[in-house]
């Protein structure tokens, strides 16, 4: 219901700072759907056009390469995925299939951009956890290339 | 069409008319009867003249002729009556007399109005024959809504006044002039001046009424004009929006309408003034008889009763001069708004009616090839789009046209359609000027498609097929009543001048299509709307549409095994549950709130807001005890929502999600829920009752999520739908359809009857890949063809705007290939498709046009140079000339314009 997914969406750091009610409009104005283990959710070089809140199950993330598909990471409840397709406009970067029956919130990108434009505290949010994102990548980069 | 309206009526109705004369002419005999018998009844049976005795009696309907020489010839000595009978028999006689004369002028009215509304018919007729022979340059200097008003209003008074054409004149005259004499007789002096003030009256007043014309032609042309910019406001409303011009069209129009204004003010002035130069005319002949006639009788020389007598007779002058000067007004009305009509139709170069003959055999090849000689053409201002070109197209090769945008293949390609006229040189189709072929062969051997499609309002189909109706192939056949009104039809259209072919004949020229008849004219259909891709949306439509069982009998009777086959396919894809099927006895989650209670299709008075407040359904729910429930329910939705959308913009998006309410109901409702949390239902009065449980109705639990439903509620939701059953009153049950799992629902449409359930809301891919598998089960189970048959009656709107314009193009196209004609003329008819879609139904065409038994010669003038490699031939244009002729392998090698064009 409504609620439990705002209770999801509270847990999930992109929108921990957000206020309930904005989180539980979020909810409202995107669909709650279900997969059954091995659909697809999108797949890579798709036009980006939603978002997903994994809710509960697992699905599998997976990028094509010459020697097939290669399973790149596994998503789990209270994840978001597909969220940089609809920041930035370019198409699907890898394919998420479920792995086991999946319930998800899909945000629509319109839907999504709107309310960042509406409402500042929760952009700021989605920008500290982007920023966040490349400084560990970056870390993460130094890593691997002191290794070498 | 005649320049003279009086000749244009003699010339067509003269037999008529002499008719009516002689029938006025022979009403005139009771007419005159009628006036002498009033006095013979009260000189006679009532003051008792020639009845001395109470026994005395007179002779009835006597006859004799006074004959000269001969003397008194008795032809009927007539019936002996007494005083009583006589007043009896002279009293039925007058009523006799009444009738008769009633009856002639029942006659006369309606033979006249005939008379007229035939020659008005005609007139139309005319003119809308002389649009379809327009040239066809005419067509960028008219505008088509005042074309429509000069059929429409401008020629309508003619129908008034073709009856009293030649009838009023003499009729009106004759009255004027016996009276004239009457005075005349009396007196000479008096009837003199009788005589110049009727001279001046007439020669005055029409002089006056010349303005009064003057101004109604200028009023005719300023409203033709009026109509004409309405017409340009509606179809040019987008464009209006987009600039920010609407209120230049205000001005515009404001100042069309003041100067109407202006017009008519003027107009009345006139009028009014020439009608009281005409009554003070009229009044002062009386004064003259007054003053004159008086001093000739004070002098002796007049004696009283003469006087008396000719005041009296000049009683009788002035109403047949004034209603003689008013039908010489309209006459001369009629003929400035006739002649003006005429001056607008009458156009150089109108198509010889020959071309157009209507031919019913089937047509003949054109043999040869399509050749131009020297062609010059320009557009209608002059300047050159093609200049001296040659070239030939043999029969049965594929020629692409390439050109720079200033080439001329587009120019030349209308040409070939006749769209254009040469202005020198000619296009030869063999050894025969194509200008000279008549339509009949031209408009059925060579096919057109361009960029610009054009479809009239109807169906699908009837667009489609349009192509193929030249003349009436099939007749239809009538029998009993129908037979008489069809055979009426044909004697009117007859006297009318109009054409006798039966527009509910069968026009559709099958054979050329490629099919024997109506039924098999899918499987010609068929391949040529897949060539262009337009099948699958038509099978949308097709899918979204209702239906008429009637017309579809297949598809209504075998619906559960559709309903079956689909289950079993999404059962087999492991989706079986995308859809939820409506079962009587169980609750649809996937459906609404109040399509649960209902639980069938609806008329108007059970759906949407009408539903809450009908009083046989409120108690239905009163009666389950659901309406509590439900006003609990909608109370909070209505906090949610709140709660929700409070905050946002009345314009925001996010509105369209909200299913309840609309954004400018919130503060209704915000104020509703102030008053109504927390109280009991009894405290709410019924209106707000219904404003809260109607927003129960459309709640969906999946969808809306906000947990309201419980397992007890749905059972109940189900209950109260059999008790709605049930009780239904026949008022509403005429209107109302229950979901049947084993029937087909009229007023849904038919993809929900195909489904019959609802998707599921959780399966955002679940439509699309519905779609797939009934398009795969349709084709299985040999349906395909029906339910494309109701796409087929999809109606496209006016000039096909309810089609996208690339479906438009493509229906273009398709009705050039459905023609099979000898040459195919395809001139940029792709341009608001996508390239790849663009190359694949080019491919497709091209196929689809040659395949067996079929061999057409295609001209195609491309927007895309490099699909050239599909055609034998190549002309590239440039400003207006040929500049190569070749393979595409030739001119890719060595012409340099081709190459540039290639490179772009």
């Amino acid at each position: 219901m409504l609620n439990d997914e705002v209770t999801m969406l509270k847990k999930i750091p992109l929108f921990s700072g957000v206020a309930p009610s904005k989180l539980k409009l979020l909810a409202f104005t995107s669909d709650r759907v279900s997969y059954g283990a091995g659909q697809t959710l999108f797949r890579q070089g798709d036009e980006g056009d939603a978002a997903y809140v994994i809710l509960s199950g697992t699905a599998d993330v997976l990028v094509n390469a010459p020697s097939g598909q290669i399973k790149v990471a596994e998503l789990t409840p209270n994840s978001i995925v597909g969220e940089i397709a609809i920041l930035c406009d370019v198409s699907r970067t890898a394919t998420v299939t479920a792995s086991a029956p999946l319930e998800a919130l899909r945000i629509r990108k319109d839907h999504f951009l709107r309310l960042l434009r509406e409402f500042p505290e929760m952009t700021i949010e989605i920008i500290r956890v982007l920023a966040n994102r490349v400084s560990s990548t970056t870390a993460e980069l130094i890593e691997a290339r002191s290794h070498h | 069409m005649d320049r003279s309206l009086a000749r244009y009526i003699w010339k067509h109705t003269w037999r008529q008319q002499v008719w009516i004369l002689c029938i006025v002419g022979l009403s005139m005999i009771p007419y005159f009867m009628s006036f002498d018998l009033p006095k013979q009844i009260v000189n006679g049976p009532i003051q008792g003249d020639g009845f001395d005795g109470p026994d005395a009696v007179q002779p009835f309907l006597a006859l004799s002729l006074d004959l000269p020489f001969v003397g008194t010839a008795d032809l009927f000595s007539g019936f002996m009556l007494t005083r009583e009978q006589m007043l009896y028999a002279l009293s039925f006689f007058f009523l006799f007399l009444v009738v008769v004369n009633g009856l002639f002028k029942f006659y006369i009215n309606t033979y006249k109005g005939r008379l007229g509304e035939r020659m008005l018919r005609r007139t139309r007729f005319e003119l809308v024959d002389r649009v379809l022979r327009f040239p066809p340059f005419q067509f960028k200097r008219v505008k088509a809504a005042e074309v429509a008003t000069m059929v429409k209003d401008e020629v309508e008074p003619l129908g008034g006044f073709i009856g009293d054409a030649f009838v009023q004149p003499a009729l009106l005259g004759g009255q004027a002039i016996t009276a004239m004499v009457f005075i005349m007789v009396q007196n000479v002096w008096l009837g003199l001046i009788a005589a110049v003030v009727v001279g001046v009256q007439l020669a005055i007043i029409p002089r006056m009424r010349r303005r009064l014309l003057v101004l109604g032609r200028e009023r005719q042309l300023t409203a033709r004009q009026l109509s004409g910019r309405v017409g340009e406001i509606v179809d040019g409303i987008g464009a209006i929006h987009i600039n920010d011009t609407s209120n230049y069209e205000r001005a515009d129009i404001a100042a069309r309408l003041g100067r109407i204004f202006q017009i008519r003010y003027d107009l009345y002035q006139w009028k009014f003034m020439v009608k009281f130069i005409n009554n003070f005319l009229a009044q002062v002949t009386p004064f003259l008889f007054y003053m004159i006639g008086g001093y000739l009788a004070l002098r002796g020389r007049l004696d009283v009763g003469q006087l008396v007598a000719v005041i009296a007779a000049y009683k009788d002058l002035p109403g047949p001069l004034k209603e003689l000067i008013d039908w010489d007004q309209i006459r001369q009305d009629v003929q400035i708004k006739y002649s003006q009509v005429v001056e607008q139709f009458s156009i150089d170069r109108v198509l010889d009616p020959k071309l157009q003959a209507i031919d019913d055999k089937p047509s003949v090849r054109l043999e040869g090839p399509l050749s131009a000689v020297n062609l010059s053409l320009a557009d209608d201002t002059g300047a050159a789009l093609v200049q001296h070109v040659s070239f030939s197209v043999e029969p049965g090769e594929a020629v692409a046209l390439v050109s720079t945008s200033t080439g001329g293949a587009e120019a030349l390609a209308e040409a070939v359609a006749r769209l254009n006229w040469p202005e020198s040189g000619k296009l030869m189709a063999g050894d025969r000027d194509l200008l000279e072929l008549p339509e009949s062969v031209v408009g059925r051997r060579i096919s057109y498609a361009s960029s610009d499609a054009h479809l009239f309002s109807g169906t699908i189909r009837d667009n489609l097929l349009y192509g193929l109706k030249h003349a009436p192939l099939r007749v239809a056949q009538y029998d009993g009543d129908l037979a008489r009104k069809r055979s009426w039809e044909v004697s009117e259209a007859r006297k009318a001048g109009n054409p006798e072919y039966d527009i509910n004949s069968d026009w559709i020229d099958y054979e050329s299509a490629g099919a024997k008849g109506p039924d098999d004219l899918y499987s010609a259909i068929r391949p040529i709307l897949d060539s262009v891709i337009l099948t699958r949306d038509i099978l949308e439509l097709g899918l979204r549409s209702s239906l008429v069982p009637a017309e579809h009998p297949e598809l209504v009777s075998r619906i559960v095994e559709v309903r079956e086959g689909l289950r079993e396919r999404l059962e087999a894809d492991g989706m079986s549950d995308v859809i939820v099927p409506f079962e009587p006895g169980s609750y649809n989650s996937e459906a609404t709130v109040g399509e649960n209670l209902l639980f069938g299709t609806t008329g108007a008075e059970l759906s949407g807001p009408a539903l809450a407040a009908n009083p046989y359904f409120q108690q239905v729910l009163e009666a389950s005890g659901l309406d509590r429930d439900l006003y609990g329910m909608g109370l909070e939705i209505a906090a949610h929502a709140i709660e929700l959308f409070a905050d946002l913009p009345p314009d925001h998006p996010f509105f369209q999600q909200l299913d309840f309410m609309t954004a400018d109901q919130i503060p209704l409702y915000q104020s509703l829920l102030q008053k109504l949390k927390g109280k009991p239902y009894e405290q709410a009065t019924p209106e707000e009752r219904v404003q809260i449980i109607s927003l129960s109705f459309a709640y969906v639990e999946p969808k809306h999520r906000f947990g309201l439903l419980t397992d007890a509620l749905k059972a109940r939701i189900v209950e109260a739908r059999t008790r709605f059953y049930e009780g239904l009153p026949d008022a509403l049950r005429a209107s109302f359809e229950p979901y049947d799992p084993e029937r087909y629902m009229a007023a849904a449409t038919v993809i929900d009857n195909m489904l019959f359930g609802r998707i599921a809301h959780n399966h955002p891919d679940a439509p699309e890949h519905i779609r797939t598998v009934v398009r795969d089960l349709l084709e299985d189970l040999d349906l395909f063809d029906d339910v494309l048959s109701v796409g087929l009656g999809f109606d496209v709107g006016v000039a096909g705007k309810r089609l996208t314009r690339q479906q438009r193009q493509k229906l273009d196209i398709a009705r050039a290939l459905l023609k099979r004609a000898d040459f195919l003329v395809l001139n940029r008819p792709l341009s608001a498709l996508e390239q790849r879609v663009q190359d694949q139904i080019l491919r497709n065409v091209l196929e689809e046009a040659r395949r067996e038994p079929y061999d057409p010669a295609i001209l195609w003038v491309l927007s895309n140079p490099a699909l050239s490699n599909y055609f034998d031939r190549v002309l590239v244009f440039d400003e207006g000339t040929l500049h190569g002729d070749g393979t595409h392998e030739t001119l890719a090698a060595g012409n340099g314009i081709f190459t540039a064009l290639l490179s772009q």
